[in-house]
């Protein structure tokens, strides 16, 4: 029961980290952007929502509703005016771009909040659980943070595969220089795009925050889960990503039941493993 | 402002480049509302690349140099030239591979200019498409897919059609079939350009016709009175 309980536990944090690969393979999707400051701005979502929880006493969960809409601003106007100038053929400006972004970020929070961990408290939702036949006991907050995690995921597969919008994305992601032709202006598509991603990201950073401590520095570890749930998902599967996202999370929490010492290291393992045996991601979508 | 007196389209000394590379020399035509015009040439004579300029896939540098009833559109961008009321379909068609037949066509009208052409419009002229609305555009025959590729063109309610190369891989049985649709489109009063290698094709089915040639106009006419010898002698340039 211990182990199913491992595993239950691996699950529930897989569906966060897939909230952290799917900002970064939507955005890798439609504009072929590899955004290194992904996980700054997962964390500057989780000061966000600080600043919002502090200063208008909202609970975290309804913070959300002043923080996605900030962060999807945030990613409009950081594509329109920044980004968009970076791409081109070429993948390397858009790299170094967010990379300076990256580090731009965290030391502003640095400089803003101090070095210090901080915490988002939910209130009694914290240590509320349910206990499940067997005698499983599951945390009502983790199991929320899951099915919010699920619910974004099959928003944005219905965005992309049911709307105008999503149909704007896919078709500039096939073609730019066509979908112009159609009347889409591939600046606004981006930024839109960009906006969506930041909305997701807003969602991951506010159940980081009440999840675990964050500071400045922990953006980029989760750039590399996001990165290793998108890998192990196959680029360009929203489902897969999510998948992807909760093998992560089984792999960190058996590792972690193991030894403590291995949590991070199993993790890692497993995206090897899918590296060496599917280098393609076990549902890869991507053409060419 | 569109001014409703002058030519639908007017093209006047337009020059082209890539890079260093001058495609286009001082080329000038003229389209009036309802007409279809051939654009013939070789290999290389800048037919595509003139359609391009027009549509604003490539700048045109002057902008004067493409009027859209006496307004200067050149130069500007193609996704607002299209909302002006100019489409183009592709050299090669370029579908969107992830996207379905019908969700090519809905893209291409999704700027809502208001006209003839819907879905159901489109389907009448090419039935085709209808059976095979839901499938990817990449599972479709050649044939059918320059028919999705003229079709997402015609959603956006252009008074003006670029045509690239309509006949471009596919079999004769196809391109008549795909040419004899050309006169229910022009009938409701949208205007063609067709660019074409394929002399006979393109004098069958337009008015005038121009010959480009290095990137120059060297002959234009009737595309019923000009005589094949002189035809012959602009296109190969003997």
């Amino acid at each position: 029961m211990d182990w199913v309980n491992t595993i239950l536990q691996g699950v529930l944090l897989g569906g966060l980290y897939a909230l952290f690969a799917a900002g970064l393979s939507l955005i890798f999707g439609v504009m072929r952007l590899v955004n290194v400051a992904h996980g700054d701005l997962i964390v500057l979502a989780a000061y966000l929502a600080l600043v919002v929880t502090g200063t208008l006493g909202l609970d975290p969960l309804a913070a959300l509703a002043v923080v996605v809409p900030l962060m999807a601003l945030l990613g409009y106007l950081l594509q329109r005016l920044l980004l968009n100038r970076t791409l081109g053929d070429d993948l390397l400006p858009p790299l170094l771009v967010t990379f300076g972004l990256s580090v731009i970020i965290q030391n502003a929070l640095l400089e803003i909040f101090s070095a210090d961990s901080r915490r988002l408290q939910a209130g009694p939702l914290e240590v509320a659980s349910l206990t499940l036949p067997g005698g499983l006991a599951v945390g009502v907050l983790p199991l929320l943070q899951f099915f919010l995690a699920v619910l974004v995921i099959a928003g944005l597969q219905l965005l992309f595969y049911r709307t105008p919008l999503g149909r704007a994305f896919r078709a500039t992601s096939d073609d730019p220089a066509v979908a112009r032709l159609m009347g889409l202006d591939n600046r606004h598509v981006f930024a839109l795009a960009m906006a969506l991603s930041l909305a997701v990201v807003a969602v991951a950073g506010v159940l980081l925050a009440v999840r675990s401590n964050f500071d400045p520095a922990i953006g980029p570890a989760r750039l590399i889960f996001g990165f290793e749930a998108v890998i192990i998902g196959g680029l360009g599967s929203l489902w897969g990503t999510l998948v992807g996202g909760v093998l992560l999370g089984v792999a960190q929490s058996v590792g972690a039941k193991l030894d403590p010492g291995w949590q991070i290291l199993a993790g890692h393992l497993l995206f090897l493993l899918v590296l060496a045996i599917r280098p393609e991601g076990l549902f890869p979508k991507v053409r060419g | 402002m569109p001014d409703r007196s002058c030519p639908l389209l007017e093209v006047e000394g337009l020059d082209a480049y890539y890079g260093d590379f001058q495609a286009l020399f001082g080329v000038s035509l003229t389209v009036a509302a309802g007409e279809v015009v051939a654009v013939i040439g070789a290999n290389g004579a800048g037919k595509s690349t003139l359609l391009k300029t027009i549509a604003g896939m490539m700048p045109a540098r002057l902008p004067a140099s493409v009027r859209l009833e006496g307004e200067a559109i050149g130069g500007l961008p193609a996704n607002h030239i299209v909302r002006r009321g100019i489409a183009l379909v592709p050299e090669g068609r370029r579908l969107f591979p992830s996207l379905t037949v019908e969700e090519n066509l809905l893209i291409g009208g999704h700027l809502g200019r208001s006209g003839r052409w819907t879905l159901d419009a489109v389907y009448d002229v090419f039935p085709a498409l209808a059976q095979r609305r839901h499938v990817p555009s990449t599972a479709l025959s050649g044939g059918q897919q320059q028919m999705a590729a003229i079709g997402r063109a015609l959603m956006s309610n252009p008074r003006l059609l670029l045509c690239d190369e309509l006949s471009l891989g596919l079999a004769p049985i196809m391109v008549r079939e795909i040419y004899s649709r050309l006169p229910e489109i022009a009938a409701e009063g949208t205007a063609i350009v067709l660019v074409e290698q394929d002399v006979n094709q393109a004098l069958a089915a337009s008015d005038r016709v121009h010959c480009l040639r290095e990137g120059r106009i060297v002959l234009e006419g009737n595309a019923r009175s000009l005589t094949r010898d002189a035809i012959t002698a602009a296109y190969f340039g003997v």
